[in-house]
């Protein structure tokens, strides 16, 4: 797979539009389901404005949604967060810290059966609060909890 | 390239509990090289697709803070054991990975 990958790279750099095309269609296979990589939310610097990315702008506070991680973080480069909703239909959850450079961390969408739930390890650059929201039914929900760190995660 | 991936699965009351394990750096593209003081370049895992049986169950973006070599954890229900899973990722150069197992 990586050496068709390289051969097909190659022919792209050597300006071969068909090429170019060709290697488009054969990188994303996957692209029939999965949605594109939302750039601007992730980009985004305040939470106010990934929230609006995600289009999840105004959404309810939620005590349905269940944050499971340490108070207090020693390692802020690998902080587990477990998040379980209780709200029926969950279509997709979107994971921020607020403080870090670029708050969203991940936007997971659900389908088939998956459940409303998460669990992932994540890069913290300081005591945080870290914002979950949950899209289900249409609606969106959002739930915090604030998260202590001892040593950041994302500087050098 | 690393292209290591670990799955776990687990079923529990008819729903199937997921563990991934994926070896990347996840570079953020904020930390500098102190020799130099030239950031490394970003180079993170932009998706994620997990399908059982040819189904996409679940689809993950994810941004550069999630940690080095990540783990993603997940439920399905209504997965039956020897349903096939497959796990593939693709990260912001383009390198991509695939991984399938069988639920038990």
């Amino acid at each position: 797979m990586n050496q068709l990958r390289r051969l097909i790279l190659k022919g792209g750099a050597g300006g071969g539009a068909l090429a170019c095309a060709l290697a488009a269609g054969l990188l994303r296979p996957s692209a029939a389901f999965a949605a594109e990589w939302n750039k601007p939310a992730f980009e985004a610097k305040a939470v106010a404005d990934a929230l609006k990315h995600i289009a999840a702008a105004g959404a309810t506070e939620s005590a349905e949604i269940l944050i499971k991680a340490p108070d207090i973080a020693e390692n802020g480069a690998v902080v587990p967060i477990e998040v379980t909703s209780r709200i029926a239909d969950a279509e997709s959850i979107a994971l921020m810290v607020e403080k870090n450079p670029f708050p969203l961390l991940a936007y997971v969408d659900l389908a088939n059966g998956a459940e409303a739930y998460l669990n992932t390890r994540c890069k913290m650059g300081q005591t945080s609060v870290v914002k979950v929201v949950v899209k289900a039914g249409g609606k969106h929900y959002i739930a915090s909890r604030e998260i202590k760190v001892t040593i950041g995660g994302c500087g050098g | 390239m690393a292209e290591l991936m670990k799955i776990r699965t687990k079923l529990v009351d008819g729903s199937a509990h997921i563990v991934v394990l994926i070896i990347h750096p996840m570079e953020t593209g904020q930390r500098k090289d102190p020799r130099s003081g030239q950031a490394y370049p970003a180079h993170f895992i932009q998706s994620v697709t997990a399908s059982i049986n040819d189904k996409p169950v679940l689809v993950a973006q994810w941004g550069p803070a999630i940690s080095k070599n990540p783990l993603l954890g997940f439920r399905v229900k209504g997965a039956k054991a020897g349903d096939s899973l497959v796990i593939a990722w693709e990260d912001n150069k383009g390198e991509k990975a695939r991984a399938t197992a069988t639920i038990a």
